[in-house]
């Protein structure tokens, strides 16, 4: 029988850093291939409609920037959360409020119209997911209350809270009993970027914009700089003077305000009106995205991109193979597995030993003493 | 009086799945490990137990598989968390989205079909008592294996040396290191454990709460399960009565819903994640409460140095 033992190493590896996604990115592309041999499915048929075609075509890479969107927004708000070790998991529920508060002028004032719509469109849509995220910062520092716990809950909130308002007060009322709202008009839709070649709009330029700010902020500006101390080590943190109550308000208020961007860009531009369901768990795959991202916002925009291709051939499994579209889920929490299971590689060696009973005390400590040399 | 007893049933029936998902990870976190997957692991044990018990038409062999399962799918966060080190927040957010995706696609072919609901207890002459007959002997054997399972932590955790080694794991995984206590061993175990309760509290829903598979159909239990340890902090026996107040809130909102209330719908759906928010803020109010009892090495990595 084997054991794993974990060896320091003296510094984190630079290698195993910039190696480790493309690991885990293989490590799951094998056990995908095992889950479809155990589905009955040919490996490299399924590989081939899942990865490749879906992204064959021109107009098919604007549906995997549509995807990708909400996904970089989202995540690169969350980077700045997790790098400060503020754990904000309710995003779901802040895209959810972006798009409500985003929504008020379209539907409670259709006849308002003009260039000015859009840009309040958006700004609301922040300030909503913004206050959503504010309440579970509000409740850690007031109270000390756990955010993992209250941001999540939230989310259930915000799902129901969706539900009702387009089957009650805000269902269109010429709409066949659909629950959902009136079609925005064309001065509240988020225009495509290019209508001839495909559906991609401008929330993906909003993506590669805030992934480019949030970069500046973290590694060229103080406040990134404090955003690292307190998630590293929080007592060095106070000594510098760096409030730590203020931190779990700008991480929350910052990720906050992205995920309602998100939220109100992908309502008005991808779906164009309120619906029971707006998000196909953005705000759950986008802690994938930031986890393989490394919590850098430029590489979160290419986790984004491989996270958004998971969606799209998910659903072209379905309808080429008949595969439920719920295999992307299995690939997006495998994926999420074998990155943080090959993080350790960056400050661990990893031995396989055998167990301790099958050879006597002294050689497991004879063993032991160079290693220990070696990890110094 | 039939009235009363037949809601205190449901609420019974409504808290046995939290009260066992929460006993679970109460062992787990007093061993100092914090397992978020629990959501994950519930469902992973819901599709499982239905599964088994609608392939083989027995809702008892569904019972073990849901066991297994969640047993089975808790050891992936151990290899991760214990002996590769990983962060345990994250790797327990990643159990819960694997588990919520592979349930859904394993679950496929279920959705839809009638399941077997595991027998109530059927003693004659007590079950046949007026009132208390149905309450103590009339109920679905897993609500009494819930009421055993909180006995036996309370007691295993308290009274027998072991609880006292894993108790001082969770407090100090440094210190019982160094006395030469197999930290990661005993970890292992009670993660263990409590994914075989988070597996049992899922078979609970689709073999005895709603025997049938329905996507997602924890709804979000495993996470108030977690929040009840928080607020329980970390006593067996406040579990229990955390439980049964949140059973009685989701009865009591669906309830509600039934008679009519002028409320939307959805808003009595809410109130138990709403229940979980006000509880968890007065609980975290009282910081020398929840300061003293957190087990004080909960959520930090351990590596072994020799």
């Amino acid at each position: 029988m084997m054991r794993l033992e974990l060896v320091k190493r003296p510094q984190r590896s630079a290698l195993f850093s910039a190696l480790s996604p493309f690991i885990a990115f293989a490590l799951t592309i094998i056990a995908g291939a095992v889950m479809f041999a155990l589905l009955g499915v040919n490996p490299l048929t399924a590989f081939r409609i899942y990865f490749i075609e879906p992204i064959s075509q021109v107009w098919q890479l604007h549906e995997l920037a549509i995807k990708a969107a909400p996904l970089i927004l989202i995540a690169v708000g969350l980077s700045v959360c997790y790098k400060a070790n503020i754990w904000n998991i309710g995003a779901e529920g802040q895209f959810i409020l972006g798009g409500i508060v985003g929504s008020i002028i379209p539907v409670l004032f259709p006849q308002f119209e003009g260039p000015l719509v859009l840009p309040l469109m958006l700004l609301l849509g922040m300030l909503g997911g913004a206050a959503y995220a504010a309440i579970p910062a509000l409740l850690k520092t007031r109270f000390g209350t756990n955010e993992i716990l209250t941001s999540l809950m939230l989310v259930y909130v915000a799902q129901l809270f969706l539900d009702w308002l387009v089957r009650g007060p805000w269902r269109d009322p010429q709409g066949h009993g659909f629950p959902q709202t009136i079609q925005f008009n064309d001065s509240a839709v988020l225009p495509e970027l290019m209508p001839d070649a495909g559906r991609a709009n401008w929330g993906f330029v909003f993506a590669l914009v805030a992934a480019v700010l949030v970069w500046i902020l973290m590694s060229r500006m103080l406040k990134g700089f404090e955003v690292r101390v307190l998630g590293s080590s929080p007592r060095a943190g106070r000594f510098a003077g760096f409030g730590l109550n203020r931190m779990v308000f700008f991480a929350f208020l910052l990720s906050g305000a992205l995920a309602g961007l998100a939220g109100i860009s992908e309502v008005s531009g991808a779906i164009g009106q309120l619906q029971p369901v707006i998000s196909p768990g953005y705000g759950f795959t986008a802690i994938i995205v930031a986890f393989l991202g490394r919590l850098n916002p430029l590489g979160i925009v290419a986790a984004g991109l491989v996270l958004a291709l998971t969606y799209l051939g998910g659903e072209a499994v379905q309808s080429a193979l008949g595969i439920s579209d719920k295999v992307a889920r299995v690939f997006q929490g495998m994926l999420l597995f074998f990155v943080l299971g090959c993080d350790t590689l960056i400050h661990y060696r990893i031995r396989l030993i055998g167990l301790a009973l099958t050879k006597p005390e002294g050689a497991a400590k004879l063993e032991a003493a160079p290693k220990l040399k070696e990890a110094r | 009086m039939d009235i009363t007893v037949n809601i205190l049933l449901t609420i019974a029936t409504a808290a046995t799945p939290l009260l066992i998902a929460a006993i679970g990870e109460l062992l787990v976190e007093r061993s100092g490990v914090l397992n978020l997957g629990v959501e994950g692991m519930m469902i992973m044990g819901a599709v499982g137990g239905f599964g088994a018990s609608y392939l083989t038409g027995s809702p008892w062999i569904g019972l073990l598989a849901a066991i297994a399962m969640g047993a089975v799918f808790s050891l992936l966060f151990a290899v991760m968390t214990l002996s590769l080190a990983t962060n345990q927040v994250a790797t327990g957010l990643s159990l819960t989205l694997l588990g919520l995706g592979l349930s859904g696609m394993m679950g496929t072919s279920f959705v839809g079909q009638p399941g077997e609901r595991l027998p109530n207890l059927d003693i004659p002459g007590l079950t046949s008592i007026p009132v208390v007959g149905r309450l103590l002997f009339g109920q679905d054997p897993i609500f009494y294996i819930s009421i055993a399972l909180t006995a036996a932590v309370m007691w295993f955790l308290f009274k027998t040396r072991t609880g006292l080694t894993l108790r001082s794991i969770g407090d100090s995984h440094t210190s019982a290191h160094a006395l030469g206590i197999q930290v990661i061993r005993y970890r292992y175990l009670a993660v263990i454990f409590g994914g075989a309760c988070a597996g049992l509290a899922g078979g609970h829903l689709s073999l005895v709460y709603t025997p049938q598979w329905v996507e997602n159909m924890t709804a979000g239990r495993g996470w108030i399960a977690l929040a009840l340890v928080v607020f329980a902090s970390w006593r067996p026996w406040r579990v229990l009565a955390g439980a049964y107040i949140f059973g009685a809130v989701w009865i009591g909102q669906l309830h509600a819903q039934a008679f009519g209330i002028p409320v939307p719908s959805q808003f009595l759906s809410s109130l138990p994640y709403l229940a979980t928010v006000v509880v968890l803020v007065l609980i975290s109010r009282n910081k020398r409460l929840t300061m003293m009892n957190t087990p004080a090495s909960l959520g930090q990595p351990f590596v072994p140095d020799r």
